[in-house]
């Protein structure tokens, strides 16, 4: 016998069945094959995409991944992580310490050891570097490693009830402390300056513009695999019970299910997607720091999702992309007014539009449908 | 009356005879004195600074010696002027006389500072010429830490001393007086070959010595990161009070309550800055008495605003204030930023400066001490305030039953609004006590927020004590763990011991009792 489904949580689930269907489809193919098409337009022409704005999408679209990630548990489950910059850091220096190694003799020093290490008057490579010479293995790394931390961290946390505003605390202590970590140069992870001047990858130069076109694509795929894992597990009966520990937690306690083992999973989940998303970041940016992976990063990231609208994957993805296209743009021309706007973006969207992006987008279709009508009768009468 | 007068009489010649022999005698002494010893010496010193210009090389290593044991401080500008006009030779001849003058002048000023500074330079640096220098100031002093330091300058130099028996006794007095200065002189000579039987007794009692002296240096060294402990702990406690309070009472994370901290350090350095330009020197030191209450009234002021217009619409989410709070936040270190540019250095008063002496190297620091008093002030007046009246009362109320509170009359949304202004305030008091032992920077709160709401999360909600417990035991720990493991894995240990805390105790160390799931 099922137990009976909150209300709220029948809701949900059929508004977010709403959204996808074709659009998905239709969408994925633009993105996937439509863009890097324009790409291969002559310069000059008005629909060119150039490189460095695919290049720009593709790094939004990895950052889209992470925000599937964070949608899943804090917009579906109701759990507000301020610390995925680190699995997203995991993935990313992952994957950067194999395209480190990648290298090779190349580096400014022409040693095998990568440029900080010889810097750093490091003999011998570290024992956790070794294993990244393999392709395979540091593909797998980019998703276990994040979650395996998730794991141990959340078993911890989740098994003593810690919640709420709590949980966000100790998640950004965690950012904190994992950042403090990555500076360090005895951890050997490239201290302050973190790990970059990434040459190739399998053999293909990262500068060429190819490469980077295929990078673009790659993303994209995982993207959509991304989506669809998420819309999968937020469909199914775990997801049901997501949403119904968002809207209250207890009920869903004494309905006989465990909270704890569903948000451990949902966080393990997410903490996957970081860094995923973290790994395809890398060999794009070519570059990932510290300072990607701390407590500010960490929080902008949450922002992402509310802006686009929590609750709903789309949403995520607009958001992620919206925000940096806007972060992009902004910092380019207005760097001083960046941080005005990112603390007016937390406030409004908190105050005025907690809905995000898709919440105003569903708001306006719920008039338009009606005045469309009216426009098309009209039309037709005459 | 008449034989008494006659006496009276009499006697006055005889007495103004005696007077004027005494008087007479007493000053042909003091100018026969005068002649025998000072004048003198003012001539030879004359003639030795003759010579040193002008002599020949012989007779100029004399006269420096002359100098070195008769010279007077009043000579100093003469020789100062003799060093930047002549070769290298005679510099170097003359650099030490030049050391132990200055340090007699010190040892004669009355600042006990200086007379402390000359008594650790010339034991580092001096000759045995300075011994009776040293040891006429010694009989003179009547402090009890320039005598230590005079006494330790002795025995350093009597270190150099040829007679075994002599460096024996100094080598005994510093390992017992604990002398710092005088450790890595004593591992020196503990490390040397011994010849005979009379090095290896005082190779072995430098090695008793050095270690007596390092033992301490280990005891001093907790002590003063015991005390760094205590006043990061209340830097701590100012910010998490306030944290607490309002958590507790209106279920909202302030974020930005680091940023509180940061205006009250910004409101300490525009008092200062107003000092320093409208009044005179004499009175500056006297800014902070203002700047308290100020860094105190300008954050409260914001707080007030902030919670008027943004905080009063989202009560009881917690998650939506964090994040609101946050962009607050944000913009309010840009505008610092903007006005105030990257870096500012806020100038301690020179009452604040310095520190006590309590025992052989720990130097506790006036503004650390200050900044404990600080905090243990503001302790005791929340609790008068929450405890012993009406208003304390009634946020008790609201923090146990809102509604039932606000059934009963009492005006909840006015006392939220005071409460947050008053928490913001205490990061205020924070943010200006900590321009006291650091610069001040837009990004100042961001360095304890995280820190700060640990002590929230660790100390529970709802209980001054154990906010109180949380924040010194997370200082004192940061700062115990911080030389065996260094700041950055210290901060990682606490995290996970906070972890594994909350697996005990997942409400923290104290919490309010009662019913709820929640809680």
């Amino acid at each position: 016998m099922t137990p009976e489904r909150p209300i709220t949580s029948r809701l949900a689930v059929a508004a977010s069945s709403a959204g996808a269907g074709p659009a998905f489809w239709i969408t994925g193919a633009i993105l996937f094959a439509g863009v890097p098409l324009l790409n291969l337009l002559p310069d000059d022409s008005f629909f060119h995409v150039s490189d460095f704005t695919l290049n720009l999408l593709g790094k939004f679209f990895a950052f889209a991944i992470l925000a599937l990630g964070i949608d899943l548990i804090w917009g579906y489950t109701g759990v507000l992580s301020l610390g995925h910059g680190v699995f997203f850091g995991l993935g990313a220096y992952a994957m950067g310490m194999h395209l480190m190694l990648g290298i090779g003799t190349e580096g400014v020093y022409g040693n095998a050891l990568p440029d900080f290490m010889v810097w750093n008057q490091v003999e011998e490579l570290p024992w956790f570097w070794k294993p990244f010479y393999s392709l395979p293995f540091s593909l797998a790394a980019v998703v276990l490693v994040p979650m395996t931390a998730a794991a141990i961290f959340g078993y911890f946390v989740f098994r003593s009830r810690i919640r709420g505003v709590y949980f966000s605390i100790i998640t950004q202590a965690l950012a904190l402390v994992a950042w403090l970590v990555f500076n360090r140069n005895e951890t050997n992870l490239g201290g302050t300056n973190g790990l970059t001047d990434f040459k190739h990858i399998q053999g293909f130069s990262l500068n060429d513009p190819s490469t980077q076109l295929v990078m673009y694509m790659i993303t994209i795929l995982f993207l959509g695999l991304a989506y669809a894992l998420c819309r999968w597990i937020t469909q199914s009966r775990a997801g049901r019970v997501l949403i119904a520990i968002r809207d209250c937690e207890q009920r869903v306690f004494f309905s006989g299910y465990s909270p704890a083992n569903y948000k451990l999973f949902v966080f393990m989940i997410s903490a996957g997607l970081a860094g995923l998303a973290g790994a395809l970041y890398v060999p794009q940016v070519g570059i990932i720091t510290p300072n990607q992976i701390g407590v500010l990063p960490s929080i902008e990231m949450v922002i992402w999702v509310a802006v686009g609208g929590r609750g709903t994957l789309s949403g995520a993805i607009i958001g992620a992309t919206g925000v940096n296209f806007m972060r992009s743009t902004l910092t380019n021309h207005f760097p001083e007014l960046w941080p005005f706007f990112l603390g007016g973006l937390f406030i409004a969207v908190v105050m005025f539009f907690p809905k995000g992006i898709v919440g105003l987008l569903k708001k306006a279709s719920v008039m338009l449908p009606s005045g469309k009508s009216k426009v098309e009768n009209v039309a037709t009468t005459d | 009356m008449r034989r008494s007068n006659i006496i009276r009489l009499s006697l006055l010649p005889v007495l103004s005879a005696w007077l004027l022999l005494f008087l007479g005698t007493s000053l042909s002494l003091a100018t026969a004195q005068e002649e025998s010893t000072s004048a003198p010496v003012v001539m030879t010193a004359q003639e030795a600074m003759t010579t040193l210009q002008e002599g020949s090389w012989p007779d100029k290593k004399l006269a420096a010696d002359y100098l070195l044991k008769n010279g007077v401080p009043a000579l100093l500008p003469q020789l100062e002027e003799l060093r930047s006009n002549t070769n290298r030779r005679v510099r170097r001849l003359i650099k030490p006389v030049i050391n132990l003058l200055k340090n007699k002048a010190g040892l004669a000023s009355p600042d006990k500072g200086t007379r402390r500074a000359a008594a650790r330079d010339l034991g580092a640096r001096g000759t045995p010429e300075a011994l009776p220098v040293l040891k006429e100031a010694l009989s003179n002093e009547k402090e009890h830490w320039v005598r230590y330091d005079l006494e330790e300058a002795i025995q350093l130099l009597n270190l150099e001393n040829a007679d075994p028996q002599v460096k024996f006794t100094a080598i005994q007095q510093l390992g017992d007086m604990r002398s710092a200065a005088a450790l890595p002189i004593l591992q020196d000579l503990a490390k040397q070959q011994a010849g005979n039987l009379e090095q290896q007794t005082l190779k072995d009692e430098a090695e008793k010595a050095s270690r007596l002296i390092q033992k301490w240096q280990d005891v001093t060294r907790g002590i003063e990161m015991l005390l760094q402990g205590l006043s990061l702990g209340s830097i701590l406690l100012l910010m998490a009070l306030g944290l607490a309070i309002v958590f507790g009472l209106m279920g909202v994370i302030n974020m930005a309550h680091g940023e509180m901290m940061m205006i009250g350090a910004y409101a300490t350095f525009v008092v200062q800055e107003t000092f320093r330009m409208y009044l005179g020197e004499h009175l500056f030191d006297y800014y902070f008495f203002f700047a308290l209450p100020c860094a105190f009234f300008v954050a409260a002021f914001i707080g007030w605003v902030l919670e008027g217009t943004l905080i009063r619409f989202l009560y009881g989410r917690p998650l939506e204030t964090l994040l609101a709070t946050w962009g607050v936040g944000l913009v309010l270190i840009q505008t610092a930023r903007l006005i105030f540019g990257d870096l500012t250095a806020v100038r301690a008063p020179s009452w604040l400066r310095g520190g006590a002496q309590v025992v052989v190297g720990v130097q506790l620091p006036y503004n650390r001490l200050f900044i404990i008093v600080l905090a243990l002030f503001s302790v005791a007046g929340i609790y008068l305030l929450l405890f012993r009246t009406g208003v304390g009362l009634r946020v008790r109320a609201v923090l146990q039953n809102r509604d039932m509170s606000a059934c009963l009359g009492i005006p909840t949304r006015k006392l939220d609004a005071y409460t947050f202004a008053f928490g913001s305030g205490l990061a205020g008091l924070a943010g200006s006590a900590l321009t006291l032992v650091g610069n001040v920077d837009p990004e100042l709160g961001r360095n304890y927020i995280v820190d700060s709401f640990m002590v929230v999360v660790a100390g529970g909600v709802g209980k001054l004590a154990g906010t109180i417990t949380a924040a010194f035991g997370i200082g004192t720990l940061n700062k115990l763990l911080e030389p065996g493991f260094g700041a950055v894995y210290g901060k990682v240990i606490i995290l996970v011991l906070i972890i594994l805390f909350l697996q005990m105790r997942p409400s923290g160390l104290f919490a309010l009792k009662g019913r709820h799931l929640d809680s």
